[in-house]
């Protein structure tokens, strides 16, 4: 199990690339949920001002 | 026949229903394929004769690779489309491609540095394929950067689809200078192997560690497009329906 | 202008325009070109002045400093006909736009460009190239800065009007140049090495080929675009 994580010495390389690749791909889909969340509302304000309006 | 799927893809109420209902399939799949190609490139392949244990970082940089250019093509495509039909769900898709295009960017950028340490002793090298990810990341940002100087959304929409098209007409010729000057200068190659090809055994997790990815990209792709999609569309009925409800 | 007039006579026209305007102000057009000779004198003084050396870097150099001349040079492009509406009226004038851009586009090489392709066997010459490697490096030039100027026009088409469009139209328009780059910089190194260059120099060939075709349709797309 060791032997594993230690990646034949390369662990400091190995492991990293996995865990930036890890923090992007979690980075992106928060990123893309704010977005659409920011749009959904601003949809949703944009609609009540238009029915408000005679 | 072909024409009415189209149509009806193209047409947002649709385009966004559907959207959503894909979303959740594509995450749990994105994220069975990654387990399991993970299980498979880093535990169950062998260690490489050249390389040894280092090389299990192919199974993300080489994926993140392939998705940031197939994520460009889809955006350019989008985009041609959008132009040509005037479509707000192309637009929409295009829109949404970019962020998600460049971050595989970087990751593949920085993945392939990490992976270059342990090879050549430099967190850098002018490999044709880095090379060609730094460029193509500057492709992104440059559209990004178009679209966020305009401030029309139309006109934003239009300018930097052109600039799209454009730029995926380039990126085969940027592709080739690249390879061509690195050959020239001798340079060195990330994606060498010890044997001649790659054994099943460390091409099959690779496959599917890039089915997950495509997966992935498609789950967060639909998510961000719903919501450009809501704000291209102004006065639309079928908002009511969808916006009130959320 | 009569809507009677034929491709090649609007072209014509609007060529010997835009000489005429450029003219009235020649420092501005000259201003690329100074930049182009003060960046390449930047390099001896910031490495070393040994001629041997300085060979070596001559072909980096050189196309380095005539890619940034040529961005600096692409405001004049549109600015001044996209500022007063002549931009515009050559757009609704019912000619074909991607003509009359390339037609434009012409004429800012030719003061743009060319003089950069004038000027740099002396710079070359200055930073230890032999006299038998000009003729490569002049050919070089002209294709790769012919080229150049297309590509930038994309670029200066989809900037248009935009504040701060200039750090912006150097993300956009760097990246599509690095082909014209990358084989310049060949045919240069290999001039200087007295060698042959006709491969890099065919390729030059064909981008500025496939230039000179299809940048002014996507300029014309995207100066429309911009004018909207």
């Amino acid at each position: 199990m060791l032997e594993w994580l230690s990646m034949g010495g390369n662990a400091r390389f190995v492991w990293p690339s996995y865990a930036f690749t890890l923090l992007v791909l979690w980075l992106n889909i928060r990123w893309a949920r704010q977005a659409a969340r920011a749009n959904r509302n601003e949809a949703k304000r944009r609609l009540a001002m238009q029915r408000s309006e005679p | 026949m072909a024409w009415t799927w189209f149509h009806r893809f193209g047409s947002p109420p649709h385009f966004y229903r559907i959207a959503g209902k894909l979303v959740p399939w594509c995450a749990v799949l994105a994220a069975l394929a990654c387990a399991g190609g993970l299980l498979g490139g880093l535990v169950l392949a062998p260690s490489d004769y050249l390389q040894g244990e280092g090389y299990r970082i192919i199974y993300v940089h080489v994926p993140a690779a392939i998705l940031s250019m197939m994520a460009y093509a889809l955006m350019a495509t989008a985009a041609a489309v959008g132009l040509i039909w005037r479509m707000n769900v192309a637009y929409a898709v295009a829109a949404s491609c970019a962020p998600v295009g460049a971050s595989f960017t970087v990751i593949a950028l920085v993945t392939g540095s990490l992976w270059g340490r342990p090879m050549w002793g430099t967190y850098w090298v002018w490999d044709p394929r880095l090379t060609t990810e730094l460029l193509l990341l500057f492709l992104y940002l440059g559209y990004m950067g178009l679209r966020g100087a305009i401030e029309d959304s139309g006109r934003a929409d239009r300018s930097s689809a052109v600039l799209a098209i454009v730029g995926v007409i380039n990126l085969p010729i940027i592709h080739y200078s690249v390879d061509w000057w690195n050959s020239l200068h001798q340079g060195h190659t990330l994606l060498k192997f010890g044997r001649p090809s790659m054994p099943p055994s460390m091409y099959v997790p690779l496959m599917t560690m890039i089915v997950g990815f495509m997966l992935y990209f498609g789950a967060v792709l639909l998510v961000r497009a719903r919501g450009e999609l809501l704000r291209r569309e102004r006065t639309a009925r079928w908002l009511l329906d969808v916006v009130g409800e959320a | 202008m009569s809507a009677l007039l034929s491709p090649g006579g609007a072209a014509a026209q609007l060529i010997r325009r835009d000489l005429r305007l450029a003219m009235r102000r020649p420092g501005e057009w000259l201003q690329p070109l100074g930049f182009f000779v003060i960046v390449t004198v930047l390099f001896p003084l910031a490495l070393d002045p040994e001629l041997s050396r300085l060979r070596d870097m001559a072909p980096g150099v050189i196309w380095v400093a005539a890619l940034l001349s040529s961005l600096l040079a692409l405001e004049l492009l549109f600015r001044e006909d996209g500022q007063d509406g002549s931009l515009e009226q050559l757009a609704l004038s019912g000619l074909s736009l991607a003509w009359l851009l390339l037609a434009k586009t012409c004429v800012h090489w030719l003061l743009t460009g060319l003089p950069l392709v004038i000027v740099a066997p002396l710079l070359a010459t200055a930073l230890g190239a032999p006299v038998a490697a000009l003729p490569g490096l002049l050919a070089a030039l002209l294709l790769g800065s012919i080229a150049l100027s297309l590509i930038g026009a994309i670029g200066a088409a989809l900037t248009l009007g935009l504040r701060r469009g200039g750090t912006l139209l150097a993300l956009i328009v760097l990246p599509l140049a690095v082909p014209v780059l990358v084989f310049g910089a060949q045919a240069t190194a290999l001039a200087i090495a007295l060698e042959p260059l006709a491969g890099p120099l065919y390729l030059l060939g064909a981008l500025a080929v496939l230039a000179a075709t299809l940048a002014p349709l996507a300029a014309a797309g995207a100066v429309r675009i911009s004018l909207e």
